[in-house]
């Protein structure tokens, strides 16, 4: 017999998670997938995309193809696109903290890390205009110089996200780079990386160019070491990487001198509105350029 | 053939037309240094703990005049040994007496360096000539009062470190490994040990291999300022003593002025150990000349960038880009000024071109130059006369130089400039842009809106404009890209040495 209410209940439609590449939403181009679950019933989430080598390489390349005009835009400009990722991070709060608190969060901290991370984003997109007036200098050289020092983005840098908070750790990373005028390649939490790609729907639908902001997802080990020893990517932010596998990668980073940063997130945690955001997190991405302008009738 | 009527005939070569006696008359007597003040000891040992001390290896090397090739005395070749003993000195001195210390204390030890310093310059001056190669006029009026200057400036940020980072409560880091190159002797020592000290922190210090003797005098006088021993202690040696510190687990912080390639093998020691780390590394600066430039001085500027300190300056201004509408008159001047600088005896203060520092870096240098020529680029080199006796190599540059070819991507750390020329300031700063380095870049143009969009665009961390390897002690220095990371001078230049909480 047909079980006329099955047939009657309206099937939802699933989310199919991919990278966010460019400004768009390709599917790794390996083919490849991981399944994530539930964190309590094991239920099936999502086959998200286990991004690849070539995913990377591809996401570095739009990712320098658009730090020109991302750290060419003003800073007025970039602080209000920055405020514009917390509008629109505010209107998808819901599906964040349902898909955090699937992942294994109670509801309260799951809500709590959406606010934190919209506040974040509201947080560094002030900063756009008032940390070059707190890094720079002019500086009081002997001779008839004009003599100034000016903060500028170090270029594309790459972000392993923390596994958990896995939303709010990665904003917390990528936020100070990005209103820095660096262009950002991340991977994101592997256990818990559904967040982290509905940020890139949000990033799709705010006013961010295609390529300051890519987002990979999949299995770290396979992903992290070619981001550490890509020649093209100018610092990586290795908060989301173990202890152990820090030395290899930082070897491999040293190839083209990379800047390297990491967020002692077992020391200060994520919640310390003093240390876990602050101007110096948008300092350890940025370069600093000193000018000798001449003075002269 | 009289001294006159060579230079004429050098002239008439090289910048065809009617003479202008003001150039060619031109003949100098030697007008040499003294140097019967200076009294340098046969033998030096290494300062550690606050005592000059024999080396593990009891063994000791020569340091030569490479003007001369003349040994001047014999230094003390320090080993594995010895960086551990001098770190845990200076871990000793840092846990007993530096870090304890007030910061207006701390201040008043490094202001006694800087007066010291300045009471000994033209001792300094002559030993930093006779050793490093250098002309006594670069030495005596750059080298000598700038380390002074940088003691005395990071001297009063000693007891000021809390406006310096605000919302952070500042402290040192521990014991400072701190590795410098040959080029500038005594004033890489400043630029390390000033701000450390400042900072709170104690120094084990390593001297290049060719030039130790200028920093073992500042450990004379860090002993004359009575300064805690151990505070700064200073190993002499080669790569052995060099890999040792920077591979000491006892060592909290790293700063290292030098190659490129050396500063990627200690980023790789580095690795995972958490210590923190600064590099200066190598450059292929950009020298940039707009059509509109006053061009006498430009070539005054192109000059001073690429054969001051023989070009063994790690921002000397290599490529010259020269926009193409006055490439010709550039190069006419330039070549007539080059024929203009006297190469010879350092100690001679019209000498503009020294001694090159060593046989080794004058065999890179000729065999950069050598690749040069085989890439077809073509040569131009000053017809001066080179002493028979050290390491001279006569200024030159290539013109019609690939952006390809290794001349125009490798440092050569030599007084050898590559030219190239331009149209555009869009292709001029993708050009300028395009190596792996990003330490300096000079502008020249009478247009200050120019300067500053060029100065913008350009990817390095000191741009000089009108002017060309101009240093100070509140500017900060250091690069982008593969020059390293960290800054050296100013504000900038505390943060390598501090913790924040």
């Amino acid at each position: 017999m047909v079980n006329y209410s099955l047939l009657m209940a309206r099937l939802n439609v699933r989310k199919t998670y991919k990278l966010y590449i460019n400004g768009e939403f390709p599917r790794t181009e390996s083919g490849r997938y991981y399944p994530i679950h539930t964190a309590t019933g094991g239920e099936l989430l999502a086959n998200a995309c286990r991004g690849s080598r070539k995913d990377l390489r591809n996401a570095v390349q739009a990712a320098r193809k658009a730090f020109p005009a991302w750290s060419g835009k003003t800073a007025y400009n970039r602080g209000q696109i920055l405020y514009r990722i917390a509008e629109v991070c505010e209107s998808r709060a819901a599906e964040l903290a349902r898909e955090i608190q699937l992942l294994g969060s109670s509801a309260s901290e799951a809500a709590k890390e959406v606010s934190r991370t919209i506040d974040r984003w509201v947080y560094y997109a002030g900063w756009s205009d008032k940390y070059p007036q707190l890094f720079g200098s002019v500086n009081p050289v002997a001779g008839p110089y004009y003599n100034f020092t000016v903060p500028e983005p170090t270029g594309v840098v790459g972000v392993v996200g923390p596994e958990t908070p896995a939303l709010l750790g990665l904003v917390s990373r990528i936020a100070p780079a990005l209103v820095g005028g660096n262009t950002v390649v991340a991977i994101t939490s592997e256990s818990r990386p559904l967040p982290s790609i509905t940020l890139g729907e949000v990033f799709a639908t705010s006013d961010i160019p295609a390529g300051v902001v890519n987002l990979i997802s999949g299995i770290k080990n396979e992903l992290v070491p070619w981001l550490a020893s890509h020649m093209d990517v100018n610092a990586i932010d290795t908060t989301g990487v173990d202890e152990s596998e820090l030395a290899a990668l930082e070897k491999a980073a040293a190839e083209n001198v990379k800047r390297l940063v990491r967020f002692d997130a077992a020391a200060i945690g994520w919640d310390d509105a003093r240390r876990s955001q602050s101007p110096y997190a948008i300092a350890e991405f940025q370069e600093m350029k000193t000018v000798w302008h001449p003075m002269g009738m | 053939m009289t001294r006159n009527e060579k230079n004429r005939e050098t002239l008439e070569r090289l910048a065809p037309g009617p003479a202008s006696p003001a150039v060619i008359n031109w003949e100098y007597s030697a007008s040499l240094e003294s140097t019967d003040h200076v009294s340098i000891a046969p033998r030096h040992n290494l300062f550690i703990g606050g005592r000059f001390v024999e080396p593990h290896s009891k063994k000791w090397f020569s340091t030569i005049n490479p003007a001369t090739e003349e040994e001047l005395s014999k230094v003390a070749e320090g080993d594995a040994e010895d960086v551990d003993r001098a770190v845990r000195e200076a871990r000793r001195a840092y846990e007993k007496s530096w870090r304890k210390l007030s910061g207006t204390e701390r201040a008043k030890y490094i202001f006694r360096i800087a007066r010291l310093i300045q009471e000994k310059s033209r001792a300094l001056a002559v030993v930093e000539t006779m050793n490093g190669g250098k002309p006594i006029k670069e030495s005596r009026d750059i080298d000598i009062p700038l380390a002074a200057a940088h003691f005395f400036y990071y001297a009063g940020w000693a007891d000021k470190l809390e406006y310096a980072f605000p919302n952070r409560n500042v402290s040192p880091i521990g014991v400072a490994a701190q590795i410098i190159p040959w080029n500038f002797p005594l004033l890489m020592a400043a630029w390390k040990i000033a701000p450390a000290l400042a900072a709170g922190n104690t120094v084990v210090l390593k001297p290049a291999e060719t030039t130790p003797l200028t920093s073992l005098m500042l450990a004379e006088i860090i002993q004359e300022a009575g300064l805690p021993p151990g505070v700064v202690n200073i190993v002499t040696g080669g790569p052995a003593a060099g890999a040792a510190l920077s591979s000491h687990p006892g060592v909290d912080k790293i700063a290292f002025t030098g190659s490129t390639e050396v500063g990627k093998r200690i980023e790789r020691a580095v690795a995972g150990t958490g210590k923190r780390l600064t590099l200066e590394l190598g450059g292929k600066a950009p020298n940039i000349v707009f059509e509109d430039a006053p061009l006498d001085q430009a070539v005054e500027g192109i000059v001073n960038g690429i054969y001051f300190n023989q070009g063994h300056v790690c921002c000397a201004g290599s490529r010259l880009f020269v926009q193409e509408s006055v490439a010709e008159p550039v190069l006419r001047k330039l070549r007539q000024r080059i024929g203009t600088l006297r190469v010879g005896n350092p100690l001679d203060k019209n000498t503009d071109v020294g001694a090159i520092n060593s046989q080794a870096q004058l065999d890179k240098i000729r065999e950069l130059v050598q690749s040069g020529t085989d890439e077809g680029a073509e040569i131009f080199q000053s017809s001066c006369s080179l002493p028979q006796r050290g390491f001279w190599f006569p200024p030159t540059f290539f013109s019609g130089v690939a952006q390809s070819s290794r001349i125009a991507q490798e440092e050569i750390f030599g007084p050898v400039l590559s030219v190239l020329t331009f149209r555009t300031p869009e292709e001029a700063i993708e050009r300028a842009n395009n190596t792996p380095y990003g330490l300096s870049a000079g502008v020249w143009t009478e247009k200050g809106s120019r300067i500053l969009k060029m100065a913008q665009k350009l990817r390095a961390g000191v741009i000089w404009a009108n002017t060309y390897n101009k240093f100070d002690p509140t500017s900060p220095f250091g690069g982008f890209k593969e020059s390293g990371f960290g800054r050296e001078g100013g504000l900038h230049g505390l943060a390598p040495y501090v913790m924040l909480s």
